[in-house]
């Protein structure tokens, strides 16, 4: 700086300081009080308020309700218990007409176009019965759920509910030593866990901001929907008669996203005495007034934004993995593929906490991206039962055109009720995919942090689900 | 008081869907280059994705809650023959706090300098939202209020009178209903008038502190003036430093306010973002 002055920059700090020895301590309140009543003066001038009081207020109304003490939390239960109900219930069919479409109709049709033009059967294996079938699976099991899902939670979201939910939650995130914000993060954790880490940015405290990172893997995110989804109805779905299935299904998915929240909670709680001690802070809470939805705009973001995005990442991953499960199923070392000899080091460890070789070894395939998890899962299990002689070749998913088809696939696998209980339990407390823990480390800057918050859920996932194991097999002899 | 922008004949004008086409082009995230730069400020949950959405034709997730943008986001659209880049800042609720989102805001305005700080204030809680209105007021001078959520207004029965509001600023205020495009041709122009400095804002500054704080504001404001004479909001700088504000204090004892108000402003989000620091 080639400033000609005779006041320095230490000369404005002086008189600063000399005046803040003069005002005192209260500066901050004179300015803010000043600030406070002259809008209030010049709101006055320009607002004239109705004269009476409209006798019924439904903002008022619905706000009592969805906030009360009584009814707040079986309200938040019911409508999201409905909204799992309409996706489950609404994308069976189409999930069939696009599995018929993709795996039944064209996979066949291109295999024979391959074997036409004389290309040889490891490149239309790997391209076709690898790279094609996981995506197509992909689609078909993950399109219409998300199709779904998305604009009705965007319809509520834009009608004003996701607030009321902070609302009812900020007491118990507080009891639990955390910053009531965090059900804001949460929220958007339900969406995507990545999106949800860079929201916490609305926490002020760094303690509270960590406490609210590391605990957003809890929250159920886009790529686990459709795995809970289908094992629910296919397991769960299937113990009671045809007209509830839907229904306990639904209840069962709604089940495992508020395990969640109570995980969230329960972390919370734990990081806040261990960890990542600290005084609680306060805040105020907005609660916005309920807007009309724009239906058709929040149909069209929410795909576009949402299921489109989604999809696309989904497919983006599912072409390299498949790739992958068809190279590791085909390619033999001494007399097995090296898929099976994965499955076989990894099976007793799966049996221990009720799962199995091929799950783990398909969480390990998915670390990238959740929603490859049921694809994986489905091809490697095929391999392993030896159920490829319907079908094409090791790696291979053979044709299913009904849910049947695929229990009865898994049934050969081994599956039980147990399996897929614990399968729910562990697509919720496992390690967060690879793009959210990268959104942890850019947003901590702390490789400590991102570690905790990237091991602690698989710590918890396999202690819970080894619990969860014993006491079955004890219980169920 | 001359007001010349909201007169009547602008608003037949604007409400010609003419006017409106011919007039705007979205240009999404298209740009290269701008002519000017308008920052979109408010307090959270007052529609200003909405009002980025509409002008820019890009689809920012909007989100009926308070905390939805936390980062920035930025866009553009072509206005008779300019460029313009709009930054949609996260919403705060005052400048004064120092919450990472807030900071976002707060920096860009001061930092910056937009040529035009649009204020989106939800007309139904005007009261609360002039909070910060007042405080954007005290560090710059190009502003337009954009009246926004007039239909809820409506709903509710209020009446808000934007030709009062105006005076009493001194910027000109827009009445719109951004989810409805309603108003928007006429934010537009205000924009292009401010910017172009077709129409000079004399913003309200803050005239009923007391006196003590009113002599100490001006002391410092002028010594500042004097070191750092390309300032742009001084009387902002003088606050901080009487609120003690170790950030600012440090930049001046260092000699670098008058690099931070010169130097190019701060354009990538992540350089804005303080590292979390780890409190233990």
């Amino acid at each position: 700086m080639n400033q000609v002055s005779t006041i320095s920059p230490n000369d404005i700090l002086t008189t600063a300081e000399q005046w803040r020895w003069q005002i005192g301590h209260t500066f901050h309140e004179q300015l803010m009080e000043t600030i406070y009543t002259e809008a209030a003066e010049i709101a006055d001038a320009a607002v004239t308020r109705p004269d009476s009081r409209p006798r019924f207020d439904l903002d008022r109304t619905i706000d009592r309700l969805v906030t009360s003490r009584l009814w707040g939390f079986p309200m938040m239960v019911l409508l999201f218990t409905l909204v799992f109900w309409i996706t489950i219930a609404g994308a069976n069919i189409p999930s069939g007409w696009l599995s018929q479409l993709l795996i039944d109709t064209a996979h066949p049709w291109l295999k024979s176009g391959a074997a036409a033009i004389g290309m040889p059967w490891w490149l239309s294996g790997l391209l076709l019965d690898g790279m094609y079938l996981a995506t197509a699976w992909v689609v078909s099991v993950m399109l219409p759920p998300m199709a779904i899902f998305f604009p009705l939670f965007t319809l509520l979201e834009d009608f004003g509910y996701l607030p009321r939910v902070a609302f009812n939650l900020d007491n118990v995130f507080r009891k639990a030593g955390a910053h009531g914000k965090q059900a804001l993060s949460m929220m958007m954790g339900f969406g995507c866990n990545a999106a949800g880490v860079v929201a916490t940015r609305v926490i002020d405290s760094p303690r509270e901001r960590l406490i609210a990172i590391i605990t957003n893997n809890f929250a159920l995110c886009n790529g686990r929907w459709p795995t809970q989804i289908l094992i629910a109805t296919l397991f769960i779905g299937g113990l009671v008669p045809a007209y509830l299935a839907g229904l306990v299904s639904a209840l069962a998915v709604v089940g495992i996203a508020m395990l969640g929240v109570l995980f969230t909670f329960g972390v919370s709680w734990a990081l806040s005495r261990t960890m990542l001690q600290g005084e609680v802070s306060t805040f105020s809470l907005e609660l916005p007034p309920y807007r009309p939805p724009r239906i058709l705009q929040t149909i069209y973001t929410s795909l576009i934004d949402r299921t489109i995005y989604v999809l696309w990442r989904a497919v983006v991953f599912a072409l390299p993995a498949g790739a992958v499960i068809w190279l590791v199923a085909n390619i033999q070392v001494g007399g097995s593929s090296v898929a099976e000899y994965l499955i076989n080091v990894l099976n007793p460890i799966g049996v221990l906490v009720g799962l199995n070789g091929v799950i783990l070894l398909a969480y390990v395939v998915a670390i990238p991206a959740n929603e490859i998890v049921i694809p994986t899962v489905l091809m490697l299990t095929v391999l392993v039962t030896g159920a490829h002689h319907v079908g094409a070749g090791a790696g291979v998913m053979f044709e299913m055109q009904s849910e049947a088809g695929m229990i009865t696939l898994f049934q050969n696998g081994g599956w039980t009720l147990l399996t897929a209980v614990n399968l729910m339990l562990f697509s919720l407390l496992h390690n967060p995919c690879s793009t959210t823990i990268y959104t942890i480390y850019k947003e901590t800057g702390s490789a400590k942090w991102t570690a905790v918050a990237a091991l602690l859920p698989v710590v918890i996932g396999f202690v819970v689900t080894f619990v969860v194991a014993q006491v079955w097999r004890l219980v169920a002899g | 008081m001359n007001q010349p922008y909201n007169s009547p004949a602008t608003d037949a004008c604007a409400a010609c869907p003419v006017h409106h086409t011919a007039n705007l082009r979205k240009l999404g995230v298209n740009m290269d280059e701008w002519d000017y730069v308008v920052a979109l400020a408010g307090n959270p949950n007052t529609g200003k994705s909405t009002v980025f959405n509409a002008l820019t034709g890009l689809r920012q997730h909007t989100g009926n809650w308070p905390g939805k943008t936390v980062t920035r986001a930025e866009g553009g659209f072509l206005y008779a023959g300019k460029q313009y880049k709009l930054v949609d800042l996260p919403g705060t609720y005052s400048l004064l706090s120092t919450s990472l989102d807030e900071e976002v805001a707060r920096d860009f305005i001061l930092f910056g300098q937009p040529d035009v700080t649009v204020i989106v204030v939800d007309a139904t809680r005007l009261e609360r939202n002039l909070n910060l209105v007042l405080q954007v007021l005290e560090i710059t001078d190009r502003a337009v209020v954009c009246l926004n959520l007039m239909d809820e207004a409506r709903r509710h029965r209020l009446q808000v009178d934007a030709r009062t509001l105006a005076r009493d600023l001194g910027v000109p205020v827009v009445p719109t209903a951004a989810r409805q495009g309603e108003g928007l041709p006429l934010l537009l122009q205000m924009i292009s008038e401010v910017a172009s400095g077709q129409t000079v804002c004399r913003p309200r500054r803050l005239r009923r502190q007391p006196p003590q704080l009113k002599r100490a504001v001006e002391e410092l404001v002028a010594r500042i003036e004097a070191v750092f004479p390309r300032l742009p909001n001084a009387r902002w700088v003088a606050l901080r430093l009487l609120d003690g504000d170790e950030r600012i204090a440090e930049a001046v004892r260092r000699g670098e306010l008058g690099d931070l108000a010169r130097s190019a402003p701060p354009m990538a989000d992540s350089d804005m973002l303080i590292p979390l620091e780890v409190a233990q």
